[in-house]
């Protein structure tokens, strides 16, 4: 094996001849593209079994009603997207994802543009202040969220306690189902603002200064500036974090499953949280894949809508 | 009189920025600080309002109690075997697909493109579903449970390939034709050329992996039921669902466990995790 390697790869015919054997043989062995098949190989097989193949099993598993258990699988056509259609407890769980997903990305991009612009300024320290913002990104969703139900506890934790500086009883974050959706978007918002304001900052750092001293001689002031020049130049850049936090926050999961499991009374059961307790929890296999497939055609929509606006800069082959 | 109510207007508006930055790293870092003085508190501490942040008599035993309260040495060893497993798998997976895409003819090339570009639109939450049952018997095994089942559905790359493959078409052309010229092949080519000439890269997309191994969530709580199995941030979980707000001392010292790795790593390899993820928005 390893001798046809070397042949393929040296593509020499005085490092092949000793191998090969005849001369159909030696070609086959040469040709570029089988080299290409053995190089993309492992990976193709990795996304046959555990990507597409799964895709259309989920789309087959969606028409059929199956406990996960049972060796017979009933099918029932378009019953399971039948129920999802008219069921009030899956309107709660679809309007809760459009919630979190609009109130997360919507204040991550606003905050995270607003600390980058601050940090941006000559300041020092800023480099230190940049490091804090960006760590809680790479932290574990699942232990971070431990900590923020600590903090959140209505009587010893620290919300409360900042919250009583200005004389504001806490709301009783986790049990009241008026308040458990805002506070899990603050953990999000928390978690993720490092993320937009990193990438904001190295899209301020690229606008060319030139364009503000034209500004300036044209008389604008700061807040103009900012108005015709920054936000424009930034437009491509928001546009690329508004569509990677939209298909983030569909898939936030372990901070939900940890702080609230989507409830209490499902008030922040999402899409994601759904396909896996229906799948897992209430063992509704067919459900489940109705609800990923809802799931899946809302982040194809986003993904699809990014490749055609950013088209241009795409490279294909 | 104009130059100096201007100076005084630049103080102003550099006081104020300091202060913002300040509050700002405040809030982002409250929860962290929170977390570790937390761990060191008595439990007489955990229900002092207002809250103690430094503990008077700090109590290390938290960390000896979590420790025990969950198979912590079999929670490290899970995670660390899956989250390098998986990294190696996908960092070989992408390099290989890159060079191919970028360097080798292939007929309808495009289609192969496309199809990566395809799964890269199904994300992973998606299939749980199917991934699950195909687990529960594959080739005829049950893969619950095992290494493989958790590190394989994982172990393939549309988005480092995209990222490789950028990296690999920049390179100085001279240097791969005159390599070529030499009678390089393509394995040495590969190997001696063009995975040292990518380094920063592929250091880049290794961290961004290791990160996303490690704190990897919903899969290894779906292909694992037995404690022995579970990796840290599962694990985390049941110990948390058990202790609940009883015993947050010792609830604080679990998550330090899991996070504390990673801010190690954090702490020198910022730079390249940050480069990255800004080429990535930067560049398209």
């Amino acid at each position: 094996m390893g001798g046809q390697h070397a042949s393929v790869i040296t593509a020499q015919p005085t490092a092949t001849t000793s191998v090969a054997g005849s001369r159909g043989h030696r070609r086959f062995w040469q040709a570029e593209w089988f080299l290409f098949l053995l190089f993309v190989a492992p990976n193709v097989v990795i996304f046959a079994l555990f990507t597409y193949w799964p895709m259309i099993q989920n789309g087959y598993l969606s028409t059929v009603r199956w406990d996960m258990v049972s060796p017979a699988k009933i099918g029932v056509g378009l019953a399971n997207y039948e129920y999802l259609l008219t069921n009030a407890g899956f309107r709660t769980v679809f309007i809760n994802t459009i919630v979190f997903t609009v109130a997360s990305v919507g204040l991550s991009l606003i905050l995270g543009l607003a600390a980058a612009l601050l940090l941006n300024q000559p300041l020092r320290w800023r480099n230190g202040a940049r490091a804090v913002l960006f760590a809680p990104t790479l932290l574990s969703g699942a232990a971070i969220s431990i900590v923020w139900v600590y903090m959140f506890d209505p009587r010893y934790g620290l919300v409360a306690q900042i919250l009583g500086w200005f004389n504001l009883g806490s709301p009783n974050w986790l049990i009241d189902p008026n308040w458990s959706m805002p506070a899990v978007i603050i953990v999000y918002i928390w978690k993720n603002l490092g993320f937009t304001a990193v990438i904001y900052l190295a899209g301020l750092q690229a606008i060319p200064r030139d364009l503000y001293e034209a500004a300036k001689i044209d008389g604008a002031g700061p807040l103009w500036r900012f108005r015709s020049v920054t936000l424009p130049m930034l437009s491509p850049i928001s546009f690329f974090l508004i569509v990677t936090s939209i298909l983030n926050t569909f898939q936030a999961f372990d901070i939900i499953r940890v702080m609230t499991q989507g409830g209490p009374v499902d008030s922040t059961n999402t899409l994601i949280y759904y396909v896996y307790e229906q799948g897992f929890v209430a063992f509704n296999a067919g459900r489940a894949a109705a609800a990923a497939m809802v799931l899946f055609a809302l982040m194809f929509g986003v993904t699809w809508l990014q490749l055609r606006f950013t088209e241009q800069r795409v490279h294909y082959g | 009189m104009d130059r100096l109510s201007n100076r005084r207007w630049f103080g102003v508006w550099q006081v104020s920025s300091y202060g913002l930055m300040l509050l700002l790293v405040l809030l982002i870092g409250a929860p962290l600080l929170w977390m570790l003085s937390g761990s060191l508190r008595t439990t007489r501490e955990i229900y002092a309002v207002p809250p103690v942040w430094i503990p008077t008599e700090p109590r290390w035993q938290n960390f000896v109690d979590a420790w025990n309260a969950a198979p912590f040495d079999r929670f490290y060893i899970n995670t660390i075997v899956t989250t390098i497993g998986g990294t190696s798998l996908e960092i070989i997976n992408a390099t290989l697909t890159a060079y191919a895409i970028a360097f080798l003819r292939f007929p309808k090339k495009n289609w192969f493109f496309l199809g990566l570009l395809l799964a890269l639109m199904v994300p992973s939450q998606v299939t749980i579903l199917p991934n699950y049952i195909t687990m529960a018997n594959i080739f005829g095994q049950n893969w619950i449970n095992t290494y493989q089942g958790m590190i394989l559905p994982g172990a393939s790359v549309a988005f480092g390939t995209f990222l490789l493959r950028q990296a690999f078409l920049g390179l100085p052309r001279e240097v791969l034709d005159a390599a070529r010229v030499d009678g390089c092949g393509h394995l040495r080519l590969l190997w001696d050329i063009v995975v040292p000439m990518s380094q920063p890269v592929l250091v880049t997309f290794g961290l961004i992996s290791l990160v996303a191994k490690w704190n990897d969530y919903l899969w290894p709580l779906i292909i694992t039921n037995t404690e022995n199995m579970r990796t840290l941030t599962v694990g985390i979980t049941y110990l948390f669902d058990q202790e609940g707000d009883t015993q947050w001392g010792v609830v604080m010292a679990a998550s330090i466990f899991v996070i504390l790795p990673l801010l190690v790593i954090f702490v020198f390899a910022q730079k390249y995790i940050i480069n990255g993820l800004t080429a990535g928005a930067t560049k398209g």
